[in-house]
């Protein structure tokens, strides 16, 4: 078995503009996935929109720079992950593919082991 | 390969197999199915490599491989059956969507068709070390993302074998008309192509898409010896000498393409196939049923719309109801954004035009397309027509 990580980034503006029934929308869709593939998920968490990020550059250097917004402006922002174990990639895509992502999509990334 | 697990050492020995096949079969004879032949040498090679460094071996990353059950079957399974079902879990483990298309390709020739990097760096115009480093980056994804071998589940399967039919396409496409280069044809991607399709057959015999994929490519490769004249020159279908086509593989190709068609829809492969084997059965160009070629290749866009099967849709409208009605169909291409570089576009509104008899537009046309194409004899074939119509329109 290993771990994969499920990175969701869909377009941040659609749930900006979206009302009450989108979100229970996705809220329902994300308790059915988890539900169904609760054996395999081992973590997950959505997460506040980029408006909120903060960057930092040049960690543990003695030029630390801290800047408002997300590492890189892109159309579709990282919005939250699952972290799945599965016995393959296959495997892991099949569960990749049932991860809702209204407004974008999923990348599915392994984990690395080191041993 | 079930053999090793491991991609490295399967890599190293389907190349010695293949060293040894060039030394032996001149010798001893092709044997009747090199294909096993080539896996039994590769899995000898396996075993003594094994046996040699199973220390080191612990050490390289492994691939995913199914925990098998045992089975009282396999037992009794031949070793013609374990050497079928390890090729097909390798076709489908080199052509995984996950990897980079062009990777799919190379990964297919070097581990199923034995081709040295250097040889596949040539036959898609890289340096060496580029086809290398990009041999090795998918090799470690399939490593360390776990891309398993395994032949996928019936649910997958369609998608999966579309993914594997596409690259032993573009395989044969690209030996079938260099995109650059002197010759025409690289008739060593052309066989591989050919080995793989016709290894694909054997081991899903009833897949139609493979037997549409296999007549495909048996039909275009009917009518090899024709393509060019002594001189090199390239010869449109209505210039080939038909009784030199390879009528004993048309017909046998053809009957692979009733097969292929059965399935409702059909695939993009049989259709495709269809479409050949009009050309392939009509015993001259005008006898050419153009009607079913328009109608197939209609069936063919309205499934899977794509410029270029709108363009030859075009051309055959063109030669079924005359040049008028081909440059109609021609003219909203103009603006496809995808065919804005494509050289058969000019190509082709040049040969409706020179049949008008409207030459200087034909010239402009023809100049456009020699421009465009990058392969030096359908350039000296372009550039001939130019100054043919060149020398009309001065008359």
């Amino acid at each position: 078995m290993a771990e994969y990580l499920v990175l969701i980034y869909e377009n941040e503006a659609e749930y900006a503009k979206g009302d009450q029934g989108v979100f229970d929308e996705v809220m329902k869709a994300h308790n059915d996935f988890g539900s169904t593939h609760g054996a395999s998920l081992r973590g997950g968490n959505a997460l506040q929109p980029t408006s909120t990020a903060t960057s930092i550059r040049g960690t543990r250097t003695d030029s630390v720079t801290v800047t408002d917004g997300p590492f890189a402006e892109t159309k579709e922002a990282l919005g939250g992950y699952y972290l799945i174990e599965a016995p393959d990639l296959d495997a892991a895509i099949e569960i990749a593919k049932q991860v809702p992502a209204k407004f974008g999509g999923v990348e599915v990334r392994p984990v690395m082991v080191f041993d | 390969m079930r053999v090793t697990r491991d991609l490295d050492l399967a890599e190293e020995c389907a190349q010695d197999a293949f060293a040894r096949a060039l030394a032996a079969w001149p010798v001893d004879g092709v044997p009747d199915r090199p294909g096993a032949w080539l896996t039994t040498v590769a899995r000898r090679r396996a075993l003594d490599v094994l046996r040699r460094e199973a220390a080191l071996r612990r050490a390289l990353p492994m691939l995913v491989v199914d925990e098998v059950e045992p089975d009282p079957a396999a037992a009794v399974a031949s070793e013609d059956e374990v050497i079928a079902d390890d090729r097909l879990r390798l076709v489908f483990t080199c052509a995984h969507p996950a990897l980079n298309p062009d990777a799919q390709v190379a990964l297919t020739l070097r581990l199923l068709c034995g081709v040295t990097t250097a040889e596949i760096a040539k036959a898609f115009l890289v340096a060496e070390p580029t086809m290398a480093a990009r041999i090795t980056r998918a090799k470690k994804k399939i490593a360390v993302a776990r891309i398993p071998y395994r032949v996928p589940d019936a649910a997958q399967l369609p998608e999966r074998l579309d993914a594997v039919l596409t690259v032993v396409h573009l395989l044969f496409t690209v030996g079938h008309t260099a995109p650059s280069g002197p010759d025409l044809v690289r008739g060593d991607l052309v066989e591989r192509a050919l080995d793989l399709a016709r290894m694909l057959r054997q081991l899903l015999p009833a897949d139609p898409e493979v037997a549409g994929l296999l007549a495909l490519l048996e039909l275009t490769h009917a009518r090899r010896a024709t393509r060019t004249d002594d001189s090199g020159r390239l010869l449109l279908l209505d210039e080939q000498d038909r009784s030199r086509w390879d009528h004993g593989a048309i017909a046998a190709a053809v009957l692979l393409v009733r097969e292929s068609l059965r399935a409702r829809p059909p695939g993009r492969f049989a259709l495709q196939a269809a479409i050949a084997a009009v050309h392939g059965e009509a015993s001259s160009y005008a006898d050419t049923d153009w009607r079913e070629i328009v109608a197939l290749y209609g069936v063919l866009l309205a499934r899977w719309p794509s410029p270029v099967v709108a363009l030859n849709r075009a051309v055959a409208v063109g030669l079924a109801s005359g040049p008028e009605a081909g440059l109609a169909e021609l003219e909203p291409l103009g603006s496809e954004p995808a065919l804005a570089t494509y050289a058969y576009l000019p190509a082709a509104r040049a040969d409706f035009l020179r049949r008008l008899g409207r030459y200087d537009e034909a010239a402009t046309a023809y100049a456009e397309a020699a421009l465009l194409t990058d392969n030096d004899v359908e350039r000296a074939f372009l550039r001939g027509r130019y100054d043919e119509v060149k020398t009309a329109s001065g008359r």
